[in-house]
């Protein structure tokens, strides 16, 4: 008995650790973006002080404000687009049976698996040719490479395991694939895009390479470079403060997302297994 | 899935309708993803800069490797192949990505066996394991960076109370601690996708197998080896398989934690330190090209080793 007894009290230690090393670092990132002054140069384990001073500095001078409304713009678009474009190409990849298909899902797969910095300097001479160099357009674009892959992917499976019989009735009634997508598969297919939905939206919004080089002035940027760019005037005037504060404004919704629909997430990134 | 039977004029239209289905994904794809690649490829072989991309010109290898004779018998290699920096940034990479990948799956395995069990408020754990994985990349390096700041870090302050370390310790600064930085914050926050990943292979274990171990009396620690492992070792192999692929191609966290350090610049840092900070368009595309390279070779080994089921006919 006092074996059991010693074994649960080993679990329970076990998922305490667990729980700390998960949650100690955004919570002290939170502790951090409250202190100001003085405050902020003694380590401190609990909440001493309450100063929303680092939020205000944040969110009313310069353009972190609007660095956040970049970053919502380009996620929400990206997450329109691919989904879109998605959904249409998964209809012909999962239900249509035609030559050459493997080869297709393979050669979309292996695009997920390309090293951004692969296409780089290609896609930087693209961007400039069209124009973008500079616009939000430009990440919208750039971002196809992938969220496209991983939607396509997994919005197939999804399709696949569909019953043949659903469009059997629409078909004898000569409806059109456009037709059937709309009227038979959209509304089965709502949990899948949500899902995929959610996680080619967190993925854009935290994309950082393409975000550095397309963009090259502050009011363009979108947050993660513009958090990677606070600075001070030297290496010992960073202002951590307003970096926390700054942290925890893009990171609180995130983590929100993800907590109400842990289950969907969980589900759709082991059907897709591409890639966080 | 076959598609329904009817007639061959039906099913023609069928897959008529396929391709016009597909090809506004496969253009989009195109213009973003091959073709920058080709043209990466190109540069690679060309002088090209970053103001003259249109006037590049053909020069072979030049850029990977090239012998320059100085006269007089002498002479020494140049090019990408032959510089110092660039082998050091490819031993970081492989050193990154060895280590942090393996300390994830034991972690991630650890973690996934831990939530697998039954116990009161698992939800909330399983909840509060995956906040790494939801904060931004660049977030977790810029928290991480303020916890191991050498004067008011807490990580230090923590240590020191601990003994662990006698005096405070320059983490991200010094040359030798910023791998262990870069590596401590990525196992920080990709552990919780390996525990999913792996938690998911575990959940399709049959409960029975289990009870028929337990009534013959095994213990736990040959249940799990014997049976546990073998039977989650195809999950956990693709994860540690797309994990890897991941890690070598890491950029960010390097980036922002620890920027321009011989001792941590990886492969991809130094393709875009020279595409963009050193104005050497080409040869920064030729170091894109070998990164590449390397990667699809791994991709496709895998592919051809697990004959991955695309068409679905498995199940």
């Amino acid at each position: 008995m006092r074996f059991a007894t010693l074994r649960t009290l080993g679990f329970y230690a076990l998922v305490l650790v667990i729980v700390v090393q998960a949650v100690f670092p955004f919570y002290y990132a939170i502790l951090t973006s409250l202190e100001d002054g003085q405050a902020l140069f003694e380590v401190n384990y609990f909440p001493a002080t309450l100063n929303l001073a680092n939020y205000r500095a944040m969110l009313t001078e310069g353009v972190f404000g609007r660095q956040i409304l970049n970053s919502v713009f380009v996620a929400s678009v990206v997450v329109v687009i691919s989904l879109a474009l998605a959904v249409s190409a998964a209809f012909a990849l999962s239900r249509i049976r035609f030559r050459g298909r493997g080869l297709l899902l393979l050669t979309i797969l292996s695009v997920s698996m390309f090293p951004q910095i692969a296409v780089l300097s290609g896609l930087f001479e693209v961007i400039r040719a069209m124009g973008l160099f500079n616009s939000l357009w430009s990440l919208v674009f750039s971002y196809m490479i992938f969220t496209l892959p991983f939607t396509v992917w997994v919005l197939t499976t999804f399709m696949r395991n569909l019953p043949v019989e659903i469009e059997e009735a629409a078909i004898m009634d000569g409806a059109s694939p456009v037709t059937i997508i709309r009227r038979v598969f959209l509304p089965l297919m709502w949990p899948a895009m949500v899902t995929t939905g959610l996680l080619a939206f967190i993925h854009a919004w935290n994309e950082f390479l393409f975000a550095l080089t397309f963009l090259s002035t502050d009011s363009q940027r979108t947050v993660p470079v513009a958090i990677a760019l606070i600075s001070g005037r030297s290496e010992f005037e960073i202002p951590w403060g307003n970096i926390m504060a700054a942290s925890v404004i893009v990171t609180l919704p995130l983590v929100a997302l993800v907590l109400i629909f842990q289950r969907k997430i969980v589900s759709g990134l082991t059907a897709g297994a591409v890639k966080g | 899935m076959s598609a329904p039977e009817g007639t061959s004029r039906l099913s023609r239209q069928r897959i008529r309708s396929a391709w016009l289905f597909l090809a506004p994904m496969l253009i989009v794809l195109f213009i973003v993803a091959a073709w920058p690649l080709g043209r990466t490829i190109w540069f690679s072989f060309t002088d090209a800069s970053l103001d003259l991309m249109s006037e590049a010109e053909f020069i072979g290898f030049r850029n990977y490797l090239e012998w320059v004779d100085f006269g007089d018998g002498e002479g020494a290699w140049y090019g990408l192949l032959a510089d110092q920096r660039w082998w050091r940034s490819v031993w970081n990479t492989v050193v990154f990505a060895t280590v942090s990948v393996t300390f994830e799956t034991i972690f991630g395995l650890i973690i996934a066996l831990v939530l697998h069990q039954q116990f009161a408020g698992r939800g909330l754990v399983r909840a509060a394991v995956l906040i790494p994985w939801a904060i931004p990349t660049i977030v977790s390096a810029k928290m991480w960076a303020w916890m191991m700041h050498d004067q008011f870090g807490i990580l230090n302050d923590m240590f020191m109370a601990l003994g662990l370390i006698a005096e405070p310790v320059a983490w991200t600064a010094s040359p030798d601690t910023a791998m262990i930085a870069v590596l401590i914050v990525d196992i920080w926050k990709t552990t919780p996708f390996m525990a999913l990943l792996i938690l998911a292979g575990l959940q399709m274990v049959p409960e029975d197998i289990y009870e028929a171990a337990r009534l013959d009396g095994v213990p736990p620690w040959r249940v799990f080896r014997k049976l546990t492992l073998p039977l989650i070792m195809p999950a956990v192999l693709v994860a540690v398989v797309f994990r890897a692929l991941d890690a070598l191609r890491v950029f960010d966290i390097v980036y922002v934690l620890t920027p321009n350090t011989d001792a941590t610049r990886t492969m991809s840092v130094y393709a875009r330190e020279n595409l963009f900070d050193f104005d050497q368009f080409a040869y920064g595309s030729a170091a894109s090209t070998v990164l590449f390279l390397v990667i699809a070779l791994i991709t496709i080994t895998f592919i051809m080793a697990t004959r991955m089921d695309l068409e679905g006919k498995r199940q």
